[in-house]
């Protein structure tokens, strides 16, 4: 199950900046995974919770934002909705198809909070 | 914990040579070196913005502090693909050819590899890195042909990563000008997303398997750069639709080259060689 080491190393990377900033501890992940990143969101937070206890990022709260995947024509250069199995153009059926979104897997933005002294 | 030496070593990965029972080596990656990717972070954190949605809301807060969005747009696999790029730019250049052959249990990468290597080491040196959860088995197998290999058993992990073959490389003597050949684990989902820095992805599927394999896992059959239908001679006695396997493949990737062989018989390999050896002179 890759999403186990995937999610250390999120938490590694959210620990890294946390501490730069100084931060008390991270209250918020916001993550972008593509619907074709390979990523099974509700498993990776499952290891993302597991992953994080005893860190920064023990409490946060992990957003996962989901954009559809898009491919674009090859041959006529038209643009349209794709998940892997339906990588066909409906306009003209080439199989020319270039994804142009969907495969980002991305830590967008951490939240963190800082000691108020 | 390692069963060889009983430390605790997290990462779990762990290097192994054939017939040198206590040559064992764990892969870590000294996590608090800093990658040096310092690059684009100064501070997006200028953008101070107020905590948003999310912590609102009850007072349950620890602490009296404030809270702080920062923006990282950091791709989540960075250390990895920057280890990749590592391990890549280290194979061009001393012309070291690299191949991540990548299947399901079973599908025969170990068996390709016995048939090929010795047709191709007369023209070529070739080195082999063997991953697998357990056992030196595959190394073994390698080693009696006489080729340099590794093995790495990754433990509970269920896919190699750059970091272990940047460590495997270093233990194998690699000449120029040379094939290296990486046996990923068994797996078809997770070794697809991590780049180890090879020239090109190779999967294997077997006939015994079911033609709708690459739309079951369209992720690998995406990544890869060429697809060996391997097990060919089992065709008489299976249901197996090998045109309709092929275009499965080819809707989830469009680039993927085609071969169709069995490493047992040896039928279609000269077909695929003849490719490999014209894109090893190009290389
Ligand atoms: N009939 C047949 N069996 C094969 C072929 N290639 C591999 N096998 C068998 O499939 C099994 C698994 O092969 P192995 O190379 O260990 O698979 P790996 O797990 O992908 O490395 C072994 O029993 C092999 O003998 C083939 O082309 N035809
Ligand atoms: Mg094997
Ligand atoms: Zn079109």
């Amino acid at each position: 199950m890759h999403e186990m080491s995937i999610a250390i190393s999120i938490v590694e990377a959210v620990e890294t900046k946390a501490r730069e900033e100084g931060a008390a501890r991270v209250s918020g992940v916001d993550l972008l995974v593509g619907k074709l990143a390979g990523i099974e969101p509700e498993s990776l937070k499952f290891c993302f919770s597991a992953a994080a206890k005893g860190t920064l990022a023990e409490e946060a709260l992990l957003a996962i934002e989901e954009p559809e995947g898009t491919g674009e024509c090859g041959e006529c250069g038209m643009t349209f909705p794709v998940n892997f199995y339906y990588a066909e153009c409906p306009g003209c059926r080439s199989l020319r198809i270039k994804i142009i979104s969907g495969e980002e897997f991305l830590i967008q933005s951490i939240t963190i909070e800082e000691e108020g002294e | 914990m390692c069963d060889t030496c009983g430390c605790s070593d997290g990462s779990g990965a762990v290097l192994r040579k054939p017939g040198e029972s206590d040559y064992h080596l764990h892969v870590s990656d000294g996590t608090h070196e800093h990658t040096p990717s310092h690059t684009g972070e100064e501070h997006h954190s200028s953008a101070n913005v107020q905590e948003g949605s999310h912590n609102h809301g009850h007072g349950h807060h620890h602490h009296e502090g404030s809270s702080r969005k920062i923006v990282l747009e950091q791709d989540v696999l960075q250390k990895n693909n920057l280890l990749a790029e590592r391990n890549r730019g280290y194979f061009e250049a001393r012309h070291i050819f690299a191949l991540n052959f990548l299947s399901s249990p079973g599908s025969g990468k170990t068996t390709l590899l016995e048939k090929i290597i010795p047709l191709l080491q007369q023209r070529i040196p070739v080195a082999v890195i063997e991953g697998d959860q357990q056992t030196t088995n595959d190394a073994d197998r390698i080693h009696a042909l006489g080729v340099p290999v590794i093995q790495i058993n990754t433990g509970s992990g269920c896919h190699l990563d750059a970091l272990m073959v940047n460590r495997a490389v270093k233990e194998l003597d690699l000449q120029d000008n040379s094939l290296l050949c990486i046996e990923n684990v068994g797996n078809l989902v997770c070794p697809a997303l991590f780049d180890l820095g090879e020239a090109l992805k190779v999967v294997i599927i077997s006939v015994t398997e079911g033609d709708d394999k690459p739309m079951k896992y369209p992720t690998m059959f995406h990544e890869a750069d060429l697809c060996i239908l391997n097990k060919i001679d089992l065709l008489p006695y299976v249901e197996f639709d090998v045109a309709k396997c092929r275009e499965n493949a080819m809707r989830v990737n469009h680039h993927l080259e085609w071969f169709e062989v069995s490493a047992k018989t040896g039928e279609g390999l000269a077909v695929w060689l003849e490719w490999l050896k014209k894109r090893l002179l190009h290389h």
